[in-house]
């Protein structure tokens, strides 16, 4: 039996980027907060100093900051015919565990989506007819132009490097041209280039790109954002994503909010803190707290006013489910929402070889690279290409980490003298050209409650299933075949593509790009969240981050899920508390 | 002199008794008690009067001396533990003349020989808001701790009567002094430098009893294993390469774009300076620059070996903040180029950040406590003397030589602390 705590005004669910940012708004306001995570609370100089922060086997291989399958997993399979079985070592992606989330190991990479990824749906309908046959992609029930103000105040909280391609509507020359129009500059200036990433640059200009500068959080220069939290410039040193930052200068929740926020009367963390499940009054439309185990065991319920779900992206989703919150999405009928549209991300690359070109690939950042934009999205004609969507070629330069890389030929030995030869001969002088593809989401991709497995609480795990379909291969296809062309430019003594090709594989690491399960729309028929990330059975009850995304787009996450925090944050402070209730009449 | 004063405190304590305690009320007025509050904030008295842990104000921390530990007193105002009992007249006594209510000495942990300097009407308003305080029960009662042996000091110090030797030789009560010839701003500076913020416990160097050398007053002294550094106005080992606003900038949010605080000086700024009024900083700040410094020995540039050695070690293991040029980054990461701490004669500050690392204190300026990992683990004496040798002698800096022994035993004394 829990024992009851006093009632706070809200109660965050996991402390990552999203829980932090609402942290900040939400005391701000003059509430009363408290945030639960289960894993423990880490800081720049006691947890990745600079004396041991690039310890690549403790960090990445022994997995030190991600989330431990043995104590939370879920299960997988490719489609409904399979019997899915419990992931028991990380694979495909990387959840954290602990205080700043999968903040503190990612590469960086910021985006904002393309305004026509708001509203892919009804866009791509337009220009192109009606959708593949089970393809269930929606708009997303709010725009671009709604949220770039948020897209701003993400940016500038974590003072992102880049170079402006549209501002406010004006092409500028250096930037993406493609980007949606910004009202003012990035708060940084791009990073200083490696020699790959310029050689990409050269190649794409010579075949009609328009390369530009991705934009980045690691910082090109020191940086003090709007609530006075200042970033070390980066030292290129190559270890972003993975680790965590030992220089305060790769944005994350605690070199950008954690220090203002951790100070406030009004804000208490707790950590080492599980939340089991939401608890509720369906008939109020309330949630009336969650219910939490801490590490002795011990069961309490914290009730609060407001709760929001800022966990990682499907572990929202799947509380919901442990809540008995929601309709649960039937792939057969096409009926319910929660766990509806699981989407990830396509990603192939090209591997360029030289002869004489050195590289110095350990001079490296999460999100050093030059870009080009013309195949993402709808930045390109896709009549007769036979799917719809798209992504970045990129040339990153993110690292040379002895364990993780050794870039090799084709037809290269997988060990002994000749593969040490081939790493020996190839590690300076290799680039490699990524692709970044969209997942439209579809019927048969979806999260559900596993039958059989369970977790350390005796909680059914959650069960993926998920494939990539015709959409997602003939689109990463393509822009593997545009990325090899910029290769040939590039002039290498060979080049070797690496398409995507097969079923999804959930072993092998490819992003932490997880999306859908808890999808935002216009109405309760086809979503779980409307376009305040409120949901729609609970009014005080929020869902933040990328689970809300209706299909996932040919961009990194993290942009977006920022810049939605902030618009949902807004909405709670100057709309919700002014008037209790759902904010979007169903 | 001493004991014509205490003749005439005698007197006054006689009228007081005739006159009752409840002849006058205490001032209890918005402005007393925030003068008061500003006073007690300058006088970091949370920092020494509270246990890790504690209510604020409730003592119980345990100070270190050169001498051994002693442990602060609750200056709540409960009755029975704390100094609730206490009359006014006793609580400037101890102030000003270091005793406490039965007439015993008080050690100078407890820095009476700057708090005599202050007004009698400053010390009531101490007193008046110390009083608005929630009283805290402590476990030990201050009357306890204030027993004629104190059992963490050594012999024959732990003796209070001993005490009555110390004042005699290095304590002269006496309320400040303005000085005619200088500025009101001047004047506020030094009154509260040389009172209620004490600067000189930590910055004036000690004779082996304790006592202020004054002849050397502001210009560095080793604390406890810290190198508290010159804070007159010597341009290369001193603030004299500081603006008056940078000096407040650093008292006011913990950095400048020379430092920041860190050790010791990182309680101050967060408890005590943080919280003064910018008039009041800058005063301190046009005293100090006032304040005359002392040109250290920059001793013999190091061997070559070594400081070949030591630029390879910053280049692997500081440069990455500290940068190349040893330009730091202004307000995150201090500049080690022209940094008089690291300049200074004693080395102290500097093999012990090196070894333990260091945090700047957070403020509300100045959120971000950027902080420096320990390399105790990860660079051997030879390694942290050689670097030490370069960074105080590249750049422009100069500095005397440190010795891989000096980092031992700076090793030896960090770990009897916590084995302590």
């Amino acid at each position: 039996m829990a024992r009851k705590l006093p009632a706070v005004d809200v109660v965050l669910v996991g402390f990552g980027w999203t829980a932090a940012i609402l942290g900040q708004e939400l005391t701000d306001a003059g509430l009363n907060v408290v945030a639960l995570e289960r894993g423990g609370w880490r800081d720049t100089s006691t947890d990745f100093g600079v004396t041991f922060a690039q310890d690549e086997l403790r960090y990445y291989w022994r997995r030190a900051l991600f989330e431990e399958p043995a104590r939370e997993t879920l299960t997988f399979r490719n489609d409904q015919s399979q019997t899915a079985l419990p992931m028991r070592h990380l694979g495909s992606f990387l959840p954290a565990t602990g205080v700043g989330g999968a903040g503190i190991h990612w590469n960086g990479q910021n985006w904002r989506f393309l305004p026509s990824d708001f509203v892919a749906k009804s866009h791509n309908t337009q220009r192109y007819g009606s959708l593949p046959d089970g393809m269930t992609i929606q708009d997303w029930g709010v725009t671009y132009e709604e949220l770039e103000p948020y897209y701003d105040r993400f940016e500038y909280i974590c003072g992102i490097s880049g170079k402006a391609g549209n501002l406010n509507g004006k092409i500028q020359a250096g930037g993406n041209p493609f980007e949606g129009p910004r009202k003012r500059e990035y708060p940084n200036p791009p990073m200083e280039m490696a020699y790959a990433p310029t050689l990409f640059a050269q190649a794409a200009t010579e075949t009609g790109h328009v390369p530009f500068p991705c934009p980045s959080a690691n910082m090109s220069r020191a940086y003090t954002n709007p609530l006075g939290v200042t970033l070390g410039p980066c030292t290129y040193c190559g270890f972003c994503e993975k680790f965590g930052c030992g220089n305060y200068s790769k944005s994350s929740p605690q070199t950008t909010i954690l220090p203002v926020l951790m100070r406030k009367k009004n804000f208490e963390l707790r950590t080492e803190c599980e939340v089991l499940s939401v608890k509720h009054d369906m008939a109020a439309k309330r949630a009336t707290g969650v219910i939490y185990v801490d590490t002795q065991g011990e069961e309490w319920e914290q009730p609060a006013e407001i709760v929001v779900l800022c966990a990682f992206a499907q572990h929202n989703p799947w509380l919901m489910m442990l809540s008995g919150i929601g309709q649960r999405y039937n792939p057969q009928t096409g009926e319910g929402t929660l766990g509806k549209n699981y989407a990830y991300q396509i990603v192939s690359s090209v591997d360029v070889f030289f002869d004489d070109k050195i590289m110095n690939p350990f001079v490296g950042a999460g999100a050093l690279g030059i870009g080009v934009d013309e195949y993402n999205g709808d930045n390109f004609d896709h009549a007769g290409l036979g799917f719809i969507g798209g992504g970045y070629l990129a040339c990153w330069q993110t690292n040379g980490r002895p364990i993780e890389t050794h870039p090799v030929p084709k037809g290269t030995p997988k060990w002994g003298a000749k593969w040490k030869q081939a790493v020996a001969k190839n590690y300076l002088t290799t680039a490699t050209i990524a692709t970044h593809g969209a997942v439209m989401s579809h019927r048969g991709n979806y999260l559900d409650l596993d039958p059989t497995y369970h977790d350390v609480h005796g909680r059914p795990l959650l069960r993926l299933t998920f494939d990539y379909t015709d959409n997602e291969h003939k689109m990463s296809d393509y822009l593997t075949d545009r990325a090899a062309e910029i290769a040939k430019a590039m002039k290498p003594r060979e080049f070797h593509a690496k398409k995507r090709e097969g079923h999804y594989s959930i072993v092998p690491y490819q992003t932490t790009h997880n999306t859908g399960g808890a999808i935002m729309g216009t109405d309760p028929k086809s979503s779980v969240v409307n376009r305040y990330l409120q949901t729609w059975d609970l009014h005080n009850l929020f869902v933040m981050g990328s689970c809300v995304f209706p299909q996932n787009p040919g961009y990194n996450p993290t942009g977006t899920v920022g810049a939605l925090t902030y618009w949902a944050a807004d909405a709670i402070k100057n709309k919700y508390l002014k008037n209790p209730g759902a904010l979007v009449q169903a | 002199m001493n004991i014509f004063r205490y003749g005439a405190l005698a007197a006054m304590a006689f009228s007081a008794g005739i006159a009752g305690t409840a002849a006058y009320a205490a001032d209890t007025s918005y402005a007393q008690l925030q003068r008061g509050k500003s006073l007690v904030d300058a006088g970091d008295c949370v920092s020494c009067h509270t246990v890790d842990g504690g209510k604020p104000f409730a003592g119980g921390r345990p100070i270190e001396t050169p001498f051994g530990l002693i442990y602060s007193p609750n200056i709540t105002p409960d009755r029975e533990t704390g100094i609730g009992a206490w009359s006014d007249e006793e609580f400037y006594n101890a102030m000003h003349f270091g005793t406490d209510p039965k007439g015993a000495r008080l050690y100078p942990a407890f820095p009476y020989p700057y708090y005599s300097k202050l007004t009698r009407s400053d010390v009531d308003a101490i007193r008046q808001y110390l009083n608005t305080l929630p009283p805290v029960r402590s476990a030990i009662a201050v009357s306890a701790n204030n027993a004629h042996r104190v059992s963490g000091l050594i012999w024959p110090l732990n003796y209070r009567f001993f005490m009555r030797g110390w004042d005699w030789l290095f304590f002269d009560p006496g309320e400040f002094r303005p000085n005619p010839k200088k500025s009101a701003e001047w004047n506020r500076g030094a009154y509260l430098v040389e009172g209620a913020a004490h600067c000189g416990a930590c910055h004036t160097p000690k004779n082996t009893l304790g006592g202020d050398e004054n002849s050397h007053l502001l210009q560095g002294a080793n604390i406890q294993n810290w190198f508290a550094p010159q804070i007159a106005n010597d341009v290369r080992s001193g603030v004299g390469s500081w603006s008056t606003d940078d000096i407040v900038e650093y008292l006011k949010t913990g950095r400048n774009k020379f430092s920041g605080a860190t050790g010791p000086m990182a309680e101050v700024v967060g408890n005590s300076t943080s919280k003064l009024p910018d008039s009041d900083l800058h005063a301190i700040a046009v005293y100090l620059k006032d304040t005359p410094g002392a040109a250290v020995d920059a001793g013999s540039k190091p061997e070559q070996k070594i400081f070949a050695s030591g630029k390879a070690i910053f280049a692997d293991s500081c440069a990455g903040c500290h940068q190349a040029n040893g330009q730091g980054v202004p307000q995150m990461f201090p500049p080690l180029a022209h940094n008089a701490n690291v300049q200074s004669s004693d080395p102290a500050t500097t093999i012990r950040v090196i070894l333990e690392g260091a945090q700047t204190v957070p403020t509300s300026a100045r959120p971000t406590a950027s902080s420096m990992p320990a390399y105790n683990w990860k660079l051997s004496d030879d390694q942290i003397a050689a670097v030490a040798n370069f960074v105080r002698n590249s750049w422009g800096n100069s500095a005397p030589a440190v010795s891989a022994s000096q980092v031992a035993e700076m090793r030896r004394q960090l770990q009897a602390n916590i084995a302590q």
